[in-house]
């Protein structure tokens, strides 16, 4: 029976030397979503990815994919099978060409759709003849993701796959993630700390900071959770704490008050009210802020 | 293109999509019986999540503003919505127009005036008027 969460991670930790990198992480990833892991430079991601491949080993916690412990040797060999990951630095060798990486990679992987190769080849406009080695770097991820596509794999990770790229080019490589999403079964994974790309393509988000996931869930429903009211009074803003459940965050700025919610707008409307004010705003909150603000009220 | 989700406004991209077929019909860029764009296609060329596309059908389907016919794709009712508010909504438009384009001339910016209509929808502004304030509105059966 096929695992409803592709990838599933428990209170995973992991510890170099002294260092927590991943603290009690905690993640479900539902089969066939694109999942947008979001986080600042050194937050976690890449840690937490290595475990998914066994390439290191978590210091406690569980990690499984596929319904598999990502921790044991034979579970990880399957795990690779079927799974493909794309790093940051886009390992290829730079001594092929375009056309010996692809057969090479070509010939490891049975599954491998020759239709799919052909269709990015056009679409990414790779020139065949040319050397790894003397592609663009935008180049250069499009190969990645066009020898990760053709695999067949029913998950792709990738980690952070638009760094570096120019706004055409991302386009691109979002698009081609869209693509094949909605072309099969396959589940995607990335990691980024580009918000308007995660914003843009993914229906499921975490929010790591400092190797926790603070933020975690369906994107539109964070959107439709999150709100900022801001009450406006005749005076100075009186200091209040608010009942309402999902009250993030509070700031008071002379007249006014502002109050983060992620339990929607209501609630705290109400209480707004009972203050006597002079306006109430209920503002949209972006994932951008959502973002911002998680990770402040952390530090 | 006909929809023009903005993934960054922190407003659900489905509800959007929602808003903005509904739009389609009201002004006739779309009609009864028409076929839409099917989820991938959609999904691709807006470069958005297809399962947002999907979930956004599905609750056009509930309201009963589109009909998913199995294999065939997604239409639009004959019935319902679009056929007995076209010509309501059209008047409603010219109002709305009307409304904005007077408060452009006095300045006030598209995004004070989408946050004055979403304050005014929530029902907000009667608490937020001042104790002290004469408002004529608020005379008749106000209750704090």
């Amino acid at each position: 029976m096929a695992d409803p969460h592709v990838i599933e991670t428990v209170d995973l930790c992991k510890r170099y030397g002294t260092t927590d990198a991943v603290r009690g992480l905690t993640l479900q990833v539902p089969a066939g979503s694109i999942y947008g892991f979001l986080g600042r430079n050194g937050a976690g991601k890449t840690t937490t990815i290595k475990m998914l491949f066994g390439m290191t080993r978590p210091t406690s916690g569980a990690v499984r994919v596929f319904g598999l412990a990502a921790d044991e040797s034979h579970s990880s060999v399957e795990i690779r099978r079927r799974a493909a990951f794309v790093s940051e630095d886009k390992d290829l060798y730079d001594h092929m060409t375009v056309e010996e990486m692809i057969r090479f990679t070509a010939a490891f992987f049975p599954r491998w759709r020759r239709d799919l190769e052909e269709r990015y080849l056009r679409a990414f406009d790779l020139p065949a003849g040319r050397k790894v080695k003397a592609l663009s770097r935008g180049m250069r991820t499009k190969l990645a993701l066009l020898v990760t596509l053709a695999r067949g794999a029913e998950l792709l990770v990738l980690d952070e796959p638009t760094s570096g790229l120019d706004p055409a080019m991302t386009e691109e490589v979002l698009q081609a993630l869209v693509q094949h999403v909605a072309g099969g079964d396959t589940t995607v994974f990335f990691s980024s700390h580009q918000i308007a790309e995660v914003d843009q393509i993914a229906d499921r988000v975490a929010i790591i900071d400092r190797g926790r996931a603070i933020v975690a869930g369906a994107l539109d429903d964070l959107r439709e959770r999150y709100r900022r009211v801001q009450i406006v009074f005749d005076g100075s803003a009186p200091d209040v704490t608010f009942r309402s459940p999902g009250v993030e965050r509070i700031e008071r700025n002379g007249r006014v008050l502002s109050v983060l919610s992620s339990g929607g707008a209501e609630r705290v409307v109400e209480e707004a009210r009972a203050l006597g004010p002079v306006a109430v705003d209920v503002l949209p909150v972006t994932l951008k802020e959502i973002f911002l603000e998680s990770v402040v009220t952390e530090s | 293109m006909l929809f023009r989700p903005n993934p960054s406004l922190g407003v659900p991209i489905y509800l959007q999509l929602m808003e903005q077929v509904k739009h389609a019909i009201e002004t006739g860029a779309l009609r009864p019986g028409e076929q839409l764009p099917g989820i991938r296609p959609l999904a691709e060329e807006l470069v958005i999540n297809p399962n947002t596309v999907a979930k956004a059908y599905r609750e056009l389907e509930h309201e009963g503003v589109i009909e998913l016919r199995h294999g065939a794709g997604a239409f639009v009712s004959a019935a319902g919505r679009a056929k007995k508010g076209t010509d309501t909504l059209r008047a409603a438009q010219t109002i709305v127009a009307a409304a904005v384009e007077r408060l452009h001339a006095r300045g006030v910016t598209d995004e004070e005036i989408r946050r004055l209509f979403e304050a005014e929808l929530a029902g907000l502004t009667k608490a937020a008027v001042p104790a002290g304030a004469r408002n004529a509105k608020e005379k008749e059966g106000h209750r704090g």
